[in-house]
């Protein structure tokens, strides 16, 4: 075991990567459960746009055009869970859950030809000084854009949450449809375009994954974190700025165990590689006890003529 | 105008013919599918739904039919008990692990005594491998109100990581050359799952997933806990004030559904399968979860959709050896079975009105 080989600038700067594909999905989540509707599908919707942003970089030879892909290929997907939820009023839980099965067969199906293939690389951004400083440099400046996207995303969807009119409309859509209804607001409308939103984030956290993370494709390669952005949201209390907190901690527990297992730490891998989904449960279980500020209306289904 | 309208009466008819409409939608949409893959639809769908019931090799597949079917319908009837309730227990892949872990092990430590009783200890310790894992999201859920949609999920994460760790360490064989995986339960008479009349699929699996249903049924229908799973999920409220306890329904609930998942992960460890292996696991906890909504969460229902989820499956891979239909078709096959499903459920408490809205 060899502890001193783990850079800690290295670390921070790979913590960084391993949190974007969690940040992009759990804000898109964070959108659509401010709108009142839970949508398990992210995993699904991950892994979807994983293999669509692989397969139209790799035949593109344009890593930002896959990334494109990936986010139309995600919100397509995410149409489909709103097709049953918003209009055949299905269960949210398990027109989620259909979602995800039918997510991971569909990307298992696209990425046959995928595996193997080297996807083309996303150069990092490259500004002479800053980013040859030392320590600062490659933590915050020696980044691919996605990542500066991804933190930009959560100020803007905290900014027009909290101060737009539009993210008022929002969460008077969560907190109470039938008021909002009552208004005159278009609920469904809303809904649709938050639930589109939150595919297309989770189209972009996947080709992160396949793109960036990974560099390749392979069947079923998100894993979980799907749901890990799930359990982030809930996490950051939906707020936010604490899901970028959150998506740090856990890209750090990510990073950390790897290191740990490059270095021949004395624990197995195996148990190494369960800890990012054991630390997942107990931050749910710590963070259980307070659910006042879920958006009130979540998971119920709305329709207008009753 | 397209419009829907609320029924006055829950629809009587749909229910049942929902499940039927969305078998067909599916083979149609599937057919598109197929064809998009540059496969003759009409040919594959006649390979995955004829062949393995009433082609040539029949008698080959059909026993299959028993031995696929029953590890799914013994999770899906568990999961359709909390399903009806509201509580979602989506981990059922990782307490089939967990069974098939306990269930293995508890066999292997008598390795290689030959005794009566080394397979009924090892059914038990299976359900209770299942249960065990079932009971982690459950109290934490009644302790600390803890999602147990998103524990249970990662408890599969964690299985599928403890499966590769036993199959590499302490269940692995040790005139295995090294080789990760348990010694093979078949060619060890004492833990051997074997089939009860030859040729016939009928193993004891099959037996417990019968037993599960009529539990079921006689549960749902002549029960007090039956009657509690039924009112909490239609009315949660009225519920509360009939005294239903609701932390002892959530253990119950997924107590069973875990043990009938770990059931289902021993009787196809010392069966089918035969070893505990890295990827002994084939989804069938996840497949389940379609199995339970195509069944209608009814017990007699889910024995239906066990078969004919049983059946894509065989199809399936006769249609890849067959056709060159890739595996990833099937999966996307019955992920669709369980979108159009929930898409005609709309029929059941909505009629499709075309025209102006009447004024009231």
């Amino acid at each position: 075991m060899d502890l001193s080989a783990i850079n800690p600038v290295l670390l921070i700067a790979s913590l960084m990567v391993a949190a974007t594909p969690l940040l992009l999905a759990a804000i898109g989540e964070l959108v659509v459960e401010k709108s009142g509707v839970l949508n398990l599908g992210v995993e699904g919707m991950m892994i979807v746009g994983a293999i669509a942003g692989f397969a139209v970089a790799v035949e593109s030879g344009s890593p930002l055009l896959g990334f494109v892909a990936a986010a139309i290929a995600g919100a397509a997907l995410s149409v489909l869970f709103a097709i049953l939820t918003q209009f055949a009023q299905a269960n949210q839980v398990a027109s989620g859950l259909s979602l995800t099965l039918f997510g991971l067969g569909l990307s298992a199906l696209m990425g046959q030809s995928y595996v193997g293939v080297k996807p083309p690389r996303m150069g990092d951004i490259d500004i002479p000084v800053l980013s040859d400083l030392p320590v600062i440099g490659p933590i915050l400046f020696g980044h691919d854009i996605i990542l500066y996207f991804g933190i930009a995303l959560t100020a803007a969807v905290w900014w027009v949450l909290k101060y737009s009119r539009i993210g008022l409309v929002l969460r008077a859509v969560g907190e109470n449809h039938d008021a909002a209804h009552a208004l005159g607001y278009k609920v469904i409308r809303i809904r649709l375009a938050a639930i589109m939103f939150g595919g297309a984030c989770a189209g972009l956290g996947g080709a992160y994954i396949s793109l960036i993370r990974v560099p390749q494709w392979t069947e079923g390669m998100t894993a979980g974190i799907g749901w890990i952005a799930l359990a982030l949201v809930v996490f950051a209390s939906w707020k936010p700025w604490r899901a970028l907190l959150g998506a740090y901690l856990f890209g750090g527990v990510t990073v950390v165990q790897l290191n740990l297992q490059a270095a021949g730490v004395a624990i197995p891998v195996e148990y190494l590689a369960m800890s990012p989904y054991l630390i997942t449960i107990l931050v749910l279980v710590i963070l259980s006890a307070d659910k006042s500020s879920a958006p009130a209306s979540l998971g119920r289904n709305f329709h207008a003529s009753r | 105008m397209i419009r829907l309208e609320k029924r006055p009466q829950p629809s009587r008819t749909w229910p049942v013919a929902t499940p039927l409409a969305a078998v067909l939608a599916t083979m149609f949409f599937g057919g598109l599918l197929f064809a998009a893959l540059g496969k003759p639809p009409v040919e594959a769908i006649r390979t995955i739904f004829w062949e393995p019931l009433f082609g040539e090799f029949a008698f080959y597949y059909r026993p299959q039919l028993l031995v696929k079917g029953a590890p799914l319908v013994l999770i899906a009837i568990g999961l359709s008990l909390g399903f009806r309730a509201g509580i979602w227990n989506i981990g059922a892949e990782g307490q089939y692990i967990m069974g098939a872990i306990f269930g293995a092990g508890a066999g292997l430590a008598f390795y290689p005594l030959e005794a009566f009783y080394i397979f009924p200890i090892m059914v038990i310790a299976g359900a209770f491998g299942g249960w065990v894992w079932a009971m982690i999201p459950a109290i934490l859920k009644t302790r600390f109100g803890t999602n147990e949609i998103l524990v249970s999920l990662m408890l599969v994460y964690v299985a599928e990581q403890f499966l590769a760790s036993v199959s590499l360490g302490l269940l692995k064989n040790p005139e295995g050359f090294g080789f990760p995986g348990s010694r093979n339960l078949q060619s060890w008479d004492s833990a051997h799952n074997a089939e009860l009349i030859a040729g016939s699929g009928m193993h004891w699996g099959v037996v417990a997933a019968l037993i599960a249903v009529i539990f079921a049924y006689v549960l749902l229908n002549r029960h007090m806990t039956g009657y509690h799973i039924r009112l909490t999920g239609e009315a949660p409220r009225a519920a509360r004030f009939a005294g239903v306890n609701p932390a002892r329904l959530v253990l119950f609930c997924l107590g069973t559904s875990g043990a009938l998942a770990g059931l289902a992960g021993m009787f196809e460890v010392s069966g089918p399968s035969g070893q505990i292996s890295i990827d002994f696991n084939v989804g069938y906890g996840f497949t389940a979860i379609i199995v339970a909504f195509l069944g209608r969460l009814h017990p007699v229902g889910i024995l239906l959709a066990g078969g004919l989820m049983a059946l894509t499956y065989i199809g399936g891979d006769i249609a890849q050896s067959n056709l060159q239909l890739p595996a990833a078709a099937i999966q996307v096959f019955q992920g669709m079975l369980l979108f159009f499903l929930l898409a005609f459920d709309l029929l059941t408490n909505f009629r499709i009105a075309i025209g102006k809205p009447e004024v009231a």
